[in-house]
């Protein structure tokens, strides 16, 4: 489908963007890029989270919240499900891609492991923005243990 | 005919209400907050189903009038909540249904305007259209 890839590239130029004017921002605008990027994601995330469960029944746990995020959230944007959610039962979510289709053009193996958490900003808002819409105050964090493979960590209190 | 309807957000405040004869507005704001009680407990009673419905024949309080209030949760939380006139007893459950389903859709349309904040009052002309054409469409 070509639409997939109109988003990948709308993606790797907002991060481009985002870094473009400054190359070596230094950690205080390092951190400022990655936070805009996670609002995009986050009022992204809101907006999907209201649209796509339109015509699923309620959620009655969070563990439905978290499996509609894994299967129709992943879907709508990546055409894919997500590999694997595991969880600790105390609260953590573990979400796990193995090949995360925004990352993928980027190669596989350690190379650019430094500037993948760039591109895992938007996504990590976008999840936690969709939390936040069903009703879950959250913290999403995400980590690259080579590319193309991330995980995601949840961890949403009502 | 739907004699009001309002939208109440998940905090539990409203982010829209409208209500056709205006006289005493402030009595369908009221009988609104007093649904919000019988919501959270069916909320909390637990179902499978998505559309919370519920009746209420004020008839007790207001001996001249009857009215019923139907109410739709999402999964987001959000509340819809319509007052109708029960004079009109043409309407069918699944009229109520289709009603809900239009304030959903548009509802979701206004949740994804980008110039639209999460949580503030719901300004935009199109949802206000809609929701024109319920109320007198029914009435």
């Amino acid at each position: 489908m070509a639409d997939a890839v109109l988003f990948e590239f709308l993606h790797t130029e907002m991060v481009a963007e985002l870094w473009a004017r400054d190359p070596d921002p230094g950690s205080g605008g390092k951190k400022k890029s990655l936070s805009v990027l996670e609002g995009l994601g986050f009022r992204v995330g809101q907006a999907l989270g209201e649209r796509l469960p339109r015509e699923t029944l309620a959620f009655r746990e969070e563990l439905d919240a978290l499996k509609f995020l894994c299967k129709d959230l992943w879907a709508a944007m990546f055409q894919k499900h997500m590999d694997g959610l595991r969880t600790n039962h105390q609260g953590t979510y573990v979400l796990q891609d193995n090949s995360f289709p925004l990352l993928i053009t980027m190669g596989s193996g350690s190379q650019y492991l430094e500037e993948a958490p760039k591109f895992l900003a938007f996504t990590c808002g976008l999840l936690c923005g969709a939390l936040h819409t069903l009703g879950f105050q959250s913290l999403v964090t995400a980590s690259v243990a080579a590319l193309p493979a991330c995980k995601s960590l949840g961890s949403p209190q009502v | 005919m739907a004699v009001c309807i309002a939208v109440i957000a998940k905090e539990n405040y409203p982010l829209y209400i409208r209500s056709t004869p205006t006289e005493n507005e402030l009595k369908f704001h009221y009988m609104v907050h007093t649904s919000l009680d019988v919501v959270d407990e069916k909320i909390s009673a637990m179902g499978k189903a998505l559309v919370d419905q519920r009746e209420l024949y004020l008839g007790l309080l207001y001996p001249t009038e009857d009215y019923k209030v139907y109410d739709y949760v999402t999964n987001s939380k959000v509340k819809f909540v319509m007052v109708v006139d029960s004079s009109n007893t043409a309407l069918r459950d699944n009229e109520i249904r289709s009603m809900f389903r239009k304030l959903h859709n548009s509802y979701t349309d206004v949740m994804c305007n980008p110039f639209y904040n999460p949580g503030d009052r719901i300004q935009s002309r199109a949802f206000d259209n809609m929701v024109t054409s319920m109320m007198i469409q029914v009435c």
